[in-house]
This record gives C-alpha cells, structure tokens and sequence, in this order.
C-alpha cells in the first residue's frame, strides 16, 4: 500500500509535507549557516588566493544546484508526461524560479572570483557559457509556463521543452568545447575524482553548504509546490463561482 | 506527404512573397553588419562567416511562425492531423517544405552576400556546404517551436527565446566547419545534429501538436 | 571595522551578492506562499 505515488494526490502531498515544513526549514536554514558562517569567518586564508577563496562556500554549491534543478525538472516532466500526477508538474514548475536564482548566484560569485584569479569579469570558457545557455533556457520554460491559459497544456508543452531542452543543452555543453579552451579547473570533489585535493579544513565546511544548499532547494521547492496547488485551488474554486 | 509538401511550397511562392522576404531580410542583416562595426575589410572578412550563420539564424527566425499558424486558424490543421497519415508524417514533411522554402534559398543567397563580407575566397565551398547541412537542422527544430507556441497569440517573441537556444549547438559547428582547419570533422558534428533533429524532433513536435489541438 | 577589514574586497562582494540573490528567492517563495494561503483562506 505504501507507495510512493500516494503523494501525487495533491490533498495527500499537501497535508504530509505540512508536517515537515517547520522542521526543514530549522534544517536546512542551520545547515546552510553553518557551512556559510564556519567557511567564511572560521576556515584558514589561501596562500595564494587570500581571503577570495571563501567564495567558494556559494560558487560551487549554488553552480551544482543550478543543474541539479535542471535534472529535478526533467524527471518531474517525465514523470508528468508518462504518470500524469499533477503535484509532479506544479514542482517542475516550482523548481525553475529556484534554479534561476541558483544560476545567478554561480555566476555573480564567479564573477567576482574571476577578476582577481583569471583578471577578468567574464570569458567566454565553456562552464561560464553553458551556464549562460541554462540560464536562457530555464527564462524559455518560465515563459512558456506564463504564456499558456490552459495549465494541462501548459503543462505537457513545458514537460517537452524540458525534455528538447535538456538534449540541447547537453549538445551544447559538448559543442562549447570545440569552441574555447577552458579557465576552470577540474572538479576537486573526492567523490568525483577519486582522490581529495582539497584539505579537510576547506571541505567540511564546503560539505555543510552543500548539503544546506540542497535542503533549502528541498524546502522552497515544497514550499513553492504547496503555493502551486493552493493557487490551483483558488483557480478552481474562482471558476465554479462564477 | 509529397502532396503536403508540394502545397506549402506553392503557398509559399504565392503569399506575397514570403520567401522572398526572407531572403530581403538576410541581406539587410548582412548589410548592417558594416554599417556597425565600420567597414575594414579585414575586420569584416575575419567575422563573415559568424555574420553569415547569425544572419541565417535570424532570417529563419522569422518565418517560422508561417509554419503551422494559416493552417491552425482555417482549419487546416485539424483535418491534417485528423487525416489517415500519422501526424509524425505531417510534421516531416512541413519541416522539408519549410527548408526548401527558407533553408535552401539561404544557402544559396550566402554566397553572393558573402562577397560583401569580403568572405575570404577560400571559405565559399565550406561556408555553403555548412549552410546546407546545417539549415535543416534549423527547419526541424523551428517546426517544434512553432508547434509549441501554435496555441499563443502573438507568439512570436517567445518564440524565439524557445528556439535560439537549441540553435546554439548548430550555430557553433556551423561556424566551426567553416573556420576550423579540419573542416570536415565540422561538418560531420553538424551533420550529425542535423540528422538527430530530422529523426528524433519529427515525433516531440506530433506529441506537442496532439496536445495544442486536444 | 568588525574584523571585516582582513577580508578582500571581493570575498565581501561575492557574499553581499549571494546572500542578497539566497534572501530574495526565500523571501518571494514565502510571501507569495502567505499570500495564496490567505487568499484560499478567504473563498474557503
């Protein structure tokens, strides 16, 4: 009985996830602050870069969120598309505002780190491009979203662009590499490379604001999801008055 | 199908001359590249062929919304997808007809504008074989945006945010196969664009149009 | 000032930037979640 699709009804979804919400906020406000406060005021200065490498504590968490709202909206449509649960489209389109901001917060903090590492605001290196190319992307399917009346259509066509837009968006990021040589360097999570580069007094905290970026992705997207259904309601309610 | 193709292509001749809009449109974007950035001959042979492919881009922009739009308002559409060819068929062949009437005259009509670029001579052969690869690819996947909007009124804007983002990847190696040295590795990542968009993109746009006719 | 002053600049930038984007997506999710919870509240 205890499946997990019992959770797409959207009066079960919302009475289960109002109990959590209180205590994932608690969660993940402290998660993040801890990893923020504890990389910013507590962790060692670079010895080459100084101070300016405690931006990492918001670059690469908020960089690894933005695609992974991306992905989350991609499973979110298919499951639309193939199991048609609504709650699952409302996430989809709950996530997009989140990983806007996510990819704003990747760049503007790029940015910044860029001036004093590569002398430069901005180049044109692969990653800063395929995040520019995510960020139009993630402006297309919030604006499909908006120009749509009909919210099951809206729905279904959004469901495809995310899922067009996702092969595209991967051809790109390999096209890019064609394109330019590359100011990033390679990816320091142990996870991924299989050794650790980066010291212990440097990653844990960086570990803390990864996992409070993600708790917080988790919480506004409930958050957002729960408006969603609620303005749904009133849409509803609205069109029975009258 | 042929039968589909044949009528848009006529269409296209007799609409006030859509396509000869089309090709009037590139030539004035090609025009203003000089007047914009002044007109040094090795500035602008240097940036022709980004110029040329952007100017394509553009000009293919505009017509895309002729696509499904007359057929959506009279009727057309519904009797097209309620006829025994599958809707797939239908989006096939719009999307052919499309690049024979935007597409193929582009093509053809870069290489004249890219003398006033002072496209270096060298650069003809690859600038119109990248064009032809690559334009296809282009008609594809603007027959899906047009399929995706085809409910809006006065799409045309958001439109084109949908669709030049998944140009970018044809936009890069369609310059790439003219400007890069080995021109022909280019051209098969264009040409395998191209083919992915004709064979994949055909049965996403049918899905999205049974949905906008629903 | 606060023991800020040993920080570069654009640590601070970078912050000032990040918090001010974290506070507005946060800040616009719950209101607008108050304000659908409200106006349901009022047809129901």
């Amino acid at each position: 009985m205890a499946s997990i699709w019992q959770y797409a009804n959207p009066a079960k979804f919302m009475a289960t996830t109002a109990r959590f919400m209180g205590p994932l906020w608690v969660l993940s406000i402290a998660t993040l602050a801890t990893g923020l406060i504890w990389g910013f005021f507590f962790t060692p200065d670079d010895f080459k870069q100084g101070s300016t490498v405690k931006i990492i504590y918001l670059h690469v968490p908020s960089a690894m969120m933005a695609i992974n709202a991306w992905i989350m909206m991609l499973v979110a449509s298919l499951i639309w598309l193939i199991r048609r649960h609504h709650v699952s489209a409302l996430a989809a389109k709950a996530a997009a505002p989140i990983g806007v901001t996510f990819t704003l917060i990747a760049m503007a903090t790029g940015a910044v780190w860029g001036k004093p590492m590569w002398g430069t605001y901005w180049a044109w290196d692969p990653r800063l491009t395929s995040f520019m190319i995510l960020l139009i992307f993630y402006f297309g399917y919030i604006a499909l979203w908006e120009a749509l009346e009909d919210k099951d259509l809206a729905a279904d066509l959004t469901s495809i662009l995310c899922m067009v837009g996702s092969v595209f968006a991967l051809l790109s990021r390999y096209a890019v590499q064609f394109w330019s040589q590359g100011l990033h360097q390679g990816t320091s999570i142990p996870l991924v490379t299989g050794e650790r580069q980066v010291d212990d007094v440097f990653f844990i905290p960086l570990l803390f604001a990864m996992g409070g970026f993600i708790l917080l992705f988790i919480t506004l997207l409930l958050l957002r999801t729960r408006t969603a259904i609620r303005l749904r309601r009133i849409q509803a309610l609205k069109a029975k008055e009258t | 199908m042929w039968a589909i193709i044949q009528r848009d292509i006529s269409l296209a001749f007799a609409q006030g001359g859509g396509l000869l809009l089309t090709v009037a449109f590139f030539l004035i974007l090609v025009v203003f590249v000089p007047f914009g950035i002044g007109p040094a001959p090795t500035l602008l042979s240097k940036i022709a062929p980004g110029m040329l492919w952007i100017g394509a881009l553009l000009a293919t922009l505009l017509s895309l919304d002729r696509i499904f739009q007359l057929d959506f308002e009279d009727g057309t559409l519904d009797a097209l997808a309620t006829a025994p060819i599958p809707l797939t068929g239908l989006v096939t062949a719009k999307a052919l007809a499309h690049w024979i009437t935007t597409g193929l005259p582009l093509t053809l009509a870069a290489l004249p504008l890219g003398f006033l670029l002072f496209l270096p001579n060298g650069q003809y052969m690859w600038l119109f074989l990248s064009l032809l690869i690559g334009t296809p690819a282009l008609s594809f996947i603007g027959t899906f945006g047009a399929a995706l909007t085809l409910s809006i009124k006065r799409g045309g804007l958001l439109l084109s945010l949908l669709v030049l983002p998944l140009f970018v990847p044809t936009l890069l190696f369609g310059v790439q196969a003219i400007i890069h040295p080995d021109h022909t590795i280019m051209l098969a990542l264009l040409a395998v664009i191209s083919l992915l968009s004709a064979a994949v993109l055909p049965f996403v746009t049918a899905l999205a149009l049974r949905a906008g006719l629903r | 000032m606060y023991g800020l002053d040993k920080y570069a600049p654009d640590v601070l930038l970078a912050y000032a930037l990040g918090m001010a984007l974290l506070a507005a997506i946060i800040l616009g999710s719950v209101i607008q979640s108050k304000r659908a919870k409200k106006r349901l509240e009022d047809l129901e």
